[in-house]
């Protein structure tokens, strides 16, 4: 036993609905919730003599995606027919992409703890058509609800380069952040628009020698933390299952599990008889597809920084912890508007607290993400100047903040409304801190005779003259004065 | 009177309507009236559509008498092949797997007949999903060669000739997957022109091999031809292998029908005549001394890969068709079997019984060749097979205008003679597979009759989008002939 070592081994297979308008062969509106079969037509229902189209947004986006997944757009893409009998796939095949993806060979990179990150590799991404749903609740019969029939899906297969669930659910989280900051996706992992499928399996090295384990793809994941969770259980009952039997790939097929998310444990499926044959050919519907240099060139003009490109700039450039980066660049909307604050003046540092204290809070609260809570970049950035110039304080900034929010005040009229400028007058503070020196002659014996007790007297001190100002007096002005005394 | 009106060509029959000479309703009733008493006979229709018909034919005369616009087909009945999806009546395919199936929407020929102000009195007989070449293969009806009612109309689109043939419409279309309109034109006597694949919209259309579809006219002339193709053909937004204008500019096919090709080159492979019966190869000959007598130049070429035709097209083809057909499972439409014990049921059963034995046979096939293991073998060695051919023609047409051939190696055959062996049956599509894989167009036009009375036909090809040229050739012929002007004794 002492001497046994393993390495995990995952790589994922991962389908994301693009958010067009419309269907990738037909002109249905996506539509999500919506009365069964309400949004289908004859094409996408596969009716006889019908013919797909494709929607030209569809592949931009997914060439988009690509894009950001570091991959290389072929200028020649084509479509595939994947043969497969299931009521919700009404043709009985799907439209799909088999030998000439429409991108391939990428990369995305994932933080890890402390601001390192991984590349994991991606083998290819292509396009295909989403199929309908099957639903069991009609005692004798099933039903079919076709609305989702059509919808376009980017398939992005990656190597088998991730080492943990931890480092799953960093993927997954960054790959939603990706799509959402393109806009290609709404990425609600809940509603199904993105759906995961790893396949783990374990390199273990016992006495010098390296055994692997068989393959187990699981599905039907709908959370972060089922994804994480169902790959750590899968390495402990796969190292466990190998231990007792011994079993290896060679002696096992690949098996499907799902995921019991009350139970937290992966429940066997089925076994992979041999290899499905999908008899793949090409459409003959459809026409190949290909890009030229400057349709290419259009839309990575539409790409926008990514999120972990951003979380660099804040750390290295601006100097922001690692932690704050990652608050302010899980949406774009709220890079964005940090990013705008900046821009017209204020200090990152201080954008940063308001955003990730008082804006995350409220966010949290309200149920929406930051941005949404209705600031205007102009008045976040004279905001935050008002504290760096000691206007305010950093506590009535909060105040002022939470205040603007809900009434789109200025920062200047709430904190005149509020009477929270502070006072830097040293005339009127001195005499304030000399009536307080004057009332408080322990605490002045107490410094004056230094050593243990002079530190706390001199906080008491301070904390007196602040409440004499009712709070308006500037702490670091106070702080001053009362050393000159005492010096 | 009404015999004398069903003698009339559309193009004939759109004039006299337009100029309010003779009714629409009038022409109608006389092919409807001749449906009823013939069809019994000749079996040409699945279904009629009277009543939609006379409503369609009361309005264009309505608009007539008012001056109105109206198309190029106004009023003229027509019919189409079962195959082509309407939002009236069933679109059966010929199969019992949709025997009761509605289609809820028009396919796009349907549209532009529509638009046209034709009026479609009915939908035709085929082969069970256009795989045949008797239309023996129905799973509905039989058909019946108006010539000889012992014999086979040819097929898959023998109901379309048939009916043509027999004068129950004016008009038909048809489509060609391996040369489904020309063989039963040329069976039936008629015209039949396959047209470059992508020059009409396949919307529509049930498929069966979808790189091979196309849809055609089947007239009593030349200039019919030419005058349904400018209704049905151009660029269709739903079809995306529909060719686009700027590489196929729509063309008035009628403009220059009467134009005679100067200095006409006709391609010829002496061997191909060989394999036909004598009586064919010898109308085919006179028919090529016509065009020389004519002024043409015949220039003996070589297609050497046209033998593989018939192998190629088998697997191209059937794989389409398995996949094609996959949808027809009993679970969204069509038949459905009763009482299946689970959802693997209702597709066994549903197709066992919905299917006939041919269109299962070449499921089977198409799935075998699009088997991991057998892809490479069959399917993709076919692809490139299909490119040689393509080259073959691409070689020829540097030399010369056309090919002319035999359309068929035989005349029209007894009903039941070649359906115990589907080889047999698939090796007389000789003649006619290439121009599919090449995606040529070609047509067929009477060119004599054997010992029986049976019609032969004349089959030529020219370059793809060369449709303009195609139907001058033939006009040529025809217009040396009378062949065309035949009349089956059935209706005589």
């Amino acid at each position: 036993m002492s001497d046994l070592t393993y390495e995990v081994i995952v790589g994922l297979e991962i389908h994301v609905q693009l958010k067009t308008n419309t269907k990738i062969f037909c002109g249905c509106e996506l539509a999500f919730g919506a009365e069964p079969n309400t949004h289908v037509c004859p094409v996408c229902i596969g009716m006889p003599g019908v013919m797909p189209v494709m929607n030209k947004k569809a592949y931009e986006y997914s060439v988009l995606a690509a894009l950001a997944l570091n991959c290389s757009i072929p200028s020649f893409t084509k479509w595939d027919r994947k043969s497969y009998y299931y009521p919700d796939l009404p043709k009985n095949y799907q439209i799909s992409q088999y030998d000439l993806p429409m991108s391939e060979n990428g990369y995305i990179d994932i933080p890890l703890e402390e601001g390192e990150t991984k590349r994991i590799r991606i083998i290819r991404a292509h396009l295909e058509e989403d199929a309908g749903k099957n639903t069991h609740t009609l005692g004798n019969f099933s039903a079919i609800d076709l609305n989702r029939t059509g919808t376009p899906l980017l398939e992005i297969v990656t190597e088998p380069d991730l080492s943990s669930g931890a480092e799953v659910r960093s993927l997954a989280i960054e790959l939603q952040k990706i799509v959402r900051y393109i806009g290609v996706s709404h990425a609600d992992m809940q509603k199904g628009h993105m759906r995961f499928e790893p396949n783990v399996n374990l390199h273990i090295t016992k006495n010098g020698k390296v055994y692997k384990t068989p393959i187990s793809e699981i599905k039907n994941l709908n959370s972060f933390r089922a994804l994480e969770r169902s790959v750590n259980y899968e390495v402990r009952r796969q190292l466990n299952d190998f231990l007792e039997t011994g079993k290896t790939m060679e002696m096992g097929n690949k098996k499907t599990f799902g995921w019991d998310d009350v139970n937290e444990r992966t429940v066997l499926q089925r076994e992979k008889e041999e290899a499905h044959d999908y008899r793949y050919f090409p459409e003959p519907d459809l026409v190949p597809v290909e890009i030229t240099d400057e349709w290419l060139n259009e839309i990575k003009s539409r790409l926008c920084e990514l999120p972990l490109q951003k979380q660099r700039r804040y750390t290295d450039k601006y100097k922001l912890s690692d932690y704050d980066a990652g608050v302010i660049t899980a949406e774009k909307s709220t890079a964005d508007l940090f990013d705008n604050a900046v821009k017209a003046g204020g200090t990152p540092k201080r954008i940063c607290n308001l955003l990730t204290q008082a804006g995350a809070k409220m966010a949290n609260e309200a149920n929406c993400s930051i941005a949404e809570l209705g600031l205007n970049p102009e008045s976040l950035a004279k905001l935050a100047k008002m504290v760096d110039s000691s206007e305010i304080s950093a506590t009535a900034s909060m105040t002022i903040f939470e205040e603007m929010a809900k009434s789109q005040k200025s920062p200047e009229t709430i904190a005149q409304e509020k009477n929270l400028i502070q006072s830097s007058d040293s005339g009127q503070i001195e005499a304030m801190v000399d009536e307080v020196l004057a009332a408080n002659q322990k605490a002045v014996e107490e410094i004056t005779a230094g050593g243990k007790k002079s530190k706390k007297a001199m906080g008491f001190l301070l904390g007196q003259v602040m409440q004499k100002s009712k709070g308006q007096a500037n702490p670091k002005v106070i702080s001053e004065i009362l050393n000159k005394k005492f010096s | 009177m009404s015999n004398e009106l069903l003698n009339l060509t559309c193009k004939q029959l759109a004039d006299k309507i337009a100029d309010g000479s003779v009714k629409s309703v009038d022409a109608t009733q006389a092919v409807l009236d001749r449906i009823e008493s013939l069809d019994p006979e000749i079996g040409a229709f699945i279904s009629t559509c009277g009543e939609r018909a006379l409503e369609t034919a009361r309005s264009i005369d309505e608009k007539i008498a008012n001056g109105e616009p109206v198309g190029v087909l106004a009023g003229v009945p027509v019919a189409v092949k079962d195959n082509m999806c309407t939002s009236f009546g069933a679109t059966t395919c010929a199969s019992k797997i949709l025997q009761n199936f509605n289609s809820p929407y028009d396919g796009h020929v349907i549209d532009k007949l529509s638009a046209a102000g034709a009026v479609i009195v009915g939908k035709c007989n085929m082969d069970e999903f256009a795989m045949g070449s008797s239309t023996e293969n129905s799973g509905l009806k039989e058909t019946a060669n108006p010539w000889d009612t012992t014999r086979v109309p040819g097929g898959s689109s023998g109901g379309s000739t048939a009916a043509v043939a027999a004068k129950m419409c004016f008009g038909a279309l048809g489509s060609d997957t391996g040369g489904s309109i020309r063989q039963p034109a040329s069976f039936c006597g008629v015209v039949g022109l396959k047209p470059t694949y992508g020059r009409v919209s396949r919307f529509g259309l049930v498929a069966y091999g979808s790189s091979l579809d196309q849809i055609g006219p089947v007239t009593r002339d030349v200039t019919d031809s030419a005058l349904l193709l400018n209704v049905i053909s151009g660029r269709d937004e739903r079809d995306s292998t529909s060719i686009s204008k700027d590489i196929a500019p729509d063309r008035d096919y009628l403009a220059d029908i009467d134009k005679p090709v100067e200095g006409l080159r006709i391609g010829i492979v002496p061997e191909f005549n060989k394999g036909a019966d004598p009586d064919v190869q010898k109308a085919i000959a006179d028919a090529i001394d016509v065009y020389k007598e004519l002024g043409a130049e015949i220039v003996e070429i070589e297609m050497p890969h046209f033998e593989y035709a018939i192998a190629t097209y088998y697997v191209i083809a059937t794989a389409e068709a398995s996949s094609n057909l996959a949808r027809y499972d009993g679970v969204h439409y069509g038949h459905r079997t009763a009482d299946p014990k689970d959802y693997v049921e209702v597709y066994s059963k549903s197709r066992a019984e919905g299917f006939g034995s041919e269109v299962k046979r070449r499921i089977m096939l198409g799935t075998f060749v699009l088997s991991s293991g057998y892809y490479d073998a069959y399917y993709l060695r076919a692809l490139k097979v299909r490119n040689l051919i393509r080259g073959d023609f691409t070689k020829a047409f540097k030399k010369t205008d056309c090919i002319m051939m035999p359309v068929s190696p035989t005349t029209a055959f007894k009903k039941g003679e070649k359906t115990a062996d589907p080889l047999q049956m698939y090796l007389a599509d000789v003649y006619t597979i290439a121009a599919n894989l090449a995606g040529v167009p070609g047509i067929s036009i009477p060119c004599g009759f054997d010992s029986s009375n049976l019609p032969i036909g004349l089959q030529i090809l020219s370059d793809v989008f060369t449709e303009d040229k195609l139907l001058r050739i033939a006009k040529m012929f025809e217009a040396k002939t009378d062949f065309h002007t035949k009349t089956p004794m059935v209706i005589a």
